[in-house]
């Protein structure tokens, strides 16, 4: 074994995960991308010790930063893992040290470096309209900052429905004209959409490159198909109540308590694409059908509109 | 005239925030605080289903996940006349709870810590001394001689790897930076520590809310998850609670009175003038007389006479925003006209924040506010904890008035809302042992109705204010914490608190204005929410670079 790699089985262990932990994490990881059994000991060996941190810079435009802290919720591996061992977060604004001048100059000299190398990850739709005047960082528009990074990326993930659609704010009225990055800048991106999505799934997207030397298979609204391929219905655990017609008709009702259907309350399952029921969130701890409210189809282009009003059935 | 400093990125928060202060003979002597992003969610709202109001601002911000949609419910229940069952009550307590636990424990790791402990100076540390010191001054399970040593070859590691990621390029070394190596090494240890710890906090939220951020259980009337009232999941809450608390108790408060008593200077640096607090956490259906804590109004740092606060003495100016003119309104009243202009901090417009002001008081809010209140109204558990604190760093109760004591007041209050929470755990079990599982009551959406609500959260005094007209949304606004602590002169020229609070910092060197970072950050500023429009016209920013 390298010895990187030995340091690495040595730390998890002092923090109590068991080898054997880590590779069911792996074999999970490996399920959720769809890979065969033989991948596991490779995924278990880009957790282990990656040749060289793969640099990362993530850009955030118009966002509530919902997406950033759903990443940072990341459990395997952990967040300080990701960021000291498993990636070079070269700018992150919301958790970086340097500010001002500083960090400017770090996001110009990690451009400049990584010239077609990095990976680009971007929070937050863009404004379009009056030239994107809408946002500025450091005196810049989000579509000057925007440009002087992703064409020299080697890949861009729009992380959120923010990203990927131009979520909330381009919802009716979209008085500022805003869009997703791909859209925005005429670029193809890799679409994490979710609001926020989770931070599974950007991390099965990241190590699929590095473990594949490539990025996952998209569906047509740029989604990679190994967590966007089947709708929340198909894998939704009340499905069998939906086929038998038994529908909760009240929040907090004796049927809402036998979890049953949300169909009749508004739920958008049958129509949205994405792995919660399987996933779940936060550690594999729940998701929103199971905390007894309908889905809202967060991860659907334009969901804002296009589902809403949320409470009325389809 | 001194010197301008700009600093645009100001980084470690949530959205995009500029500020500019004027530096004269090594301390601040004037400052702006501007703010820069369009979302428009207020404009987005009007003409929608009131009960998906809470969706829509919940995105206001992630940091701050689930106040505006607790705030946004708050508001249409009381529009339309429903009262909320206990059990949906007590859940809505614990989880607004957790975010306090949660958003409390990450701003001071994660978004302030970095002000005032030198990571790189931790890698000269001493382990073995490191492990004594953390006996000394804390419960932490974690410690001894070989963890520092593992934490140190980690970062170490990290460092000479040359890839420096999100701690380069930041003012290591700074002359203002003063805790020894082996503090530093204790801090960036529990740094990483409570990156975990904040993600198993999290949980807390996932329990009853199926996920953080933008947990989604609320409704308008009551909660949704009635099946996670069973046993095994009321015990993983209690559990997540116990291990957050053990936290707080052990590390997180020992490590702030650690790092404090280094900073005891900062004790007379950033203070205000004016505090607000609606209050929080309603303990029956008797709002705001019920609220664990108290809403109240203090004038001039008059400990001894807190006033009553009323929300109809709110009013928002525009004088020195990217606004129409217009006379100070109510959020009732309240409406969104941008103007565009060019960024004109000496005498014109240069944000896009407007300027809410209580009875015309421009009004500091958050936990600095909360706890003053509490204090002068004499909170049991409030005073018990700012007294002991206050002894254990030998300072008199007015240093609070600081930066020292916006971020001290920050961890009494987490670990007084955290020991609350057991109360209302064991609440909601005695109900749900006796057979109560009532979480939700059914109501009707009336043609016309006119509501809000008020709550405080994590940042500070928080209220939503919305109009409903043929059971639609006709108006919709709120004045959000961030706007209170970051909004600009009003007409009169007042300053905003941020700006007040900068005044008199000192700047030991002018390319690295460390300290301003310390005061702008101990308010923790989350922008997302606090402007909700601005124009797109104004391009015309024209920047000062520090020189
Ligand atoms: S996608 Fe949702 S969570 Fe992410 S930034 Fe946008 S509004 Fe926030
Ligand atoms: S709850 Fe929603 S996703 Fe699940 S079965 Fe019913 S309609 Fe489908």
């Amino acid at each position: 074994m390298e010895k990187k790699e030995k340091d690495f089985y040595e730390r998890l262990e002092q923090k109590g995960v068991t080898r054997r932990d880590f590779m069911k994490y792996c074999t999970f990881m490996t399920a959720t991308l769809g890979l065969n059994a033989s991948f596991v000991s490779k995924v278990a060996d880009v957790f282990a010790a990656p040749k060289e941190r793969p640099p990362v810079i993530w850009l955030n435009f118009a966002e509530c930063t919902g997406c950033a802290e759903g990443f940072l919720r990341s459990t395997y591996p952990w967040i300080d893992e990701i960021v000291l061992e498993l990636i070079n977060l070269e700018y992150q604004e919301t958790i970086m040290a340097a500010a001002g001048h500083q960090a400017e100059e770090s996001l110009k000299a990690a451009v400049k470096k990584h010239k077609g190398k990095f990976i680009c990850i971007t929070e937050g739709a863009i404004g379009t309209k009056y030239d994107g005047a809408y946002g500025k960082i450091g005196g810049r528009t989000f579509l000057d900052v925007a440009n002087s990074v992703i064409p020299h990326a080697a890949a861009t993930i729009a992380l959120g429905s923010c990203a990927s659609f131009g979520g909330i704010q381009a919802a009716k009225p979209n008085p500022g004209g805003f869009k997703g990055v791909g859209e925005a800048l005429n670029v193809k991106t890799i679409n994490i959409p979710g609001c926020p999505p989770n931070p599974v799934n950007l991390v099965g997207t990241i190590v699929n490159y590095l473990l594949l030397g490539k990025l996952p298979q998209l569906d047509a609204a740029g989604r990679p198909l190994f967590a966007y391929g089947r709708t929340i219905h198909d894998q939704c655990t009340r499905r069998g109540h939906f086929e038998a017609g038994e529908f909760v008709m009240e929040f907090g009702s004796k049927d809402a308590e036998k979890g049953w259907c949300l169909y009749t309350l508004g739920c958008r399952g049958p129509m949205t694409y994405n792995n919660c029921p399987t996933a779940k969130f936060n550690d594999g701890t729940s998701w929103p059908v199971q905390a007894g409210h309908p889905c809202i189809g967060c991860s659907e282009p334009n969901f804002w509109d296009a589902m809403s009003p949320f409470y009325e059935a389809m | 005239m001194g010197k301008r400093i700009v600093i645009d990125p100001i980084t470690r928060i949530e959205g995009h925030l500029r500020i500019e202060v004027e530096v004269a003979d090594g301390k601040v002597v004037n400052a702006w605080s501007s703010g820069q992003l369009f979302r428009g969610i207020e404009m987005i709202l009007q003409g929608r289903d009131p009960r998906d109001a809470h969706h829509f601002v919940q995105r206001s911000c992630g940091v701050c996940t689930y106040v505006h949609a607790l705030s946004s419910v708050r508001a249409v229940e009381d529009a339309v006349g429903v009262k909320i069952p206990e059990n949906a009550r007590l859940i809505r307590n614990l989880m607004h709870g957790a975010q306090y636990q949660h958003d409390h424990i990450v701003h001071f790791y994660h978004l302030h810590a970095l002000d005032w402990v030198d990571i790189v100076s931790a890698l000269k540390a001493d382990p073995a001394a490191t492990s004594k010191l953390t006996d000394n001054v804390s419960n932490s399970p974690w410690g001894g001689s070989n963890y520092y040593r593992n934490v140190q070859a980690r970062l170490s590691t990290f460092v000479e790897s040359g890839q420096l990621g999100p701690f380069q390029n930041a003012y290591w070394g700074h002359s203002a930076y003063k805790l020894p190596p082996e503090a530093n090494l204790m801090a960036a240890a529990h740094y990483l520590e409570a990156l975990r710890l904040q993600a198993k906090a999290a949980r807390m939220h996932a329990v009853f809310g199926g996920k953080n951020p933008h947990p989604q259980s609320l409704v308008v009337g009551g909660v949704t998850s009635v099946a996670d009232l069973s046993p095994e999941r009321l015990a993983e809450f209690m559990y997540i609670w116990k291990e957050t608390q053990e936290f707080i108790k052990n590390v997180y408060v020992p490590d702030l009175l650690a790092v404090a008593s280094f900073y005891k200077d900062w004790g007379g640096i950033g203070g205000t003038t004016n505090f607000l607090s609606w209050g929080d956490f309603p303990q029956t259906d008797k709002e705001p007389d019920s609220h664990f804590l108290p809403r109240g109004f203090i004038k001039k740092r008059d400990l001894a006479k807190p006033l009553d606060a009323d929300q109809q003495k709110v009013t928002e100016h525009v004088a020195r925003g990217w606004y129409e003119k217009g006379d100070p309104k109510h959020p009732f009243e309240g409406e969104t006209k941008p103007a565009h202009g060019e960024y004109q901090p000496d005498d014109g417009k240069y944000t896009w924040f407007k300027a809410p002001r209580y009875d015309g008081a421009s009004c500091e809010v958050g936990p600095l506010a909360r706890v003053l209140v509490a204090y002068s109204k004499g909170h049991k558990e409030v005073k018990a904890t700012v007294d002991s604190v206050a002894k254990q760093l030998d300072i008199p109760v007015t240093a609070l008035f600081s930066t020292l004591g916006r971020t001290a007041a920050r961890g009494i209050e987490t670990l007084v809302i955290g020991q609350q929470m057991e109360g209302w755990m064991n609440e909601l079990i005695a109900n749900v042992s006796k057979g109560d599982k009532k979480v939700y009551q059914r109501w009707e959406m009336p043609d016309e109705a006119m509501g809000y609500g008020l709550n405080d959260v994590p940042r500070g005094a928080l209220g939503h204010w919305i109009k409903i007209k043929d059971k639609k949304i006709e108006n919709y606004q709120y004045v959000v914490p961030s706007t209170w602590n970051l909004g600009p002169r009003c007409a009169e020229g007042t300053l905003g608190p941020v700006e007040e609070a900068l005044i008199g910092t000192p700047v030991a060197d002018p390319k690295q204005p460390l300290e301003v970072l310390r005061t702008v950050h101990s308010f923790d500023p989350c922008i997302a929410c606090g402007i909700h429009v601005i124009d797109p016209h104004t391009n015309e920013v024209y920047k000062i670079r520090a020189t």
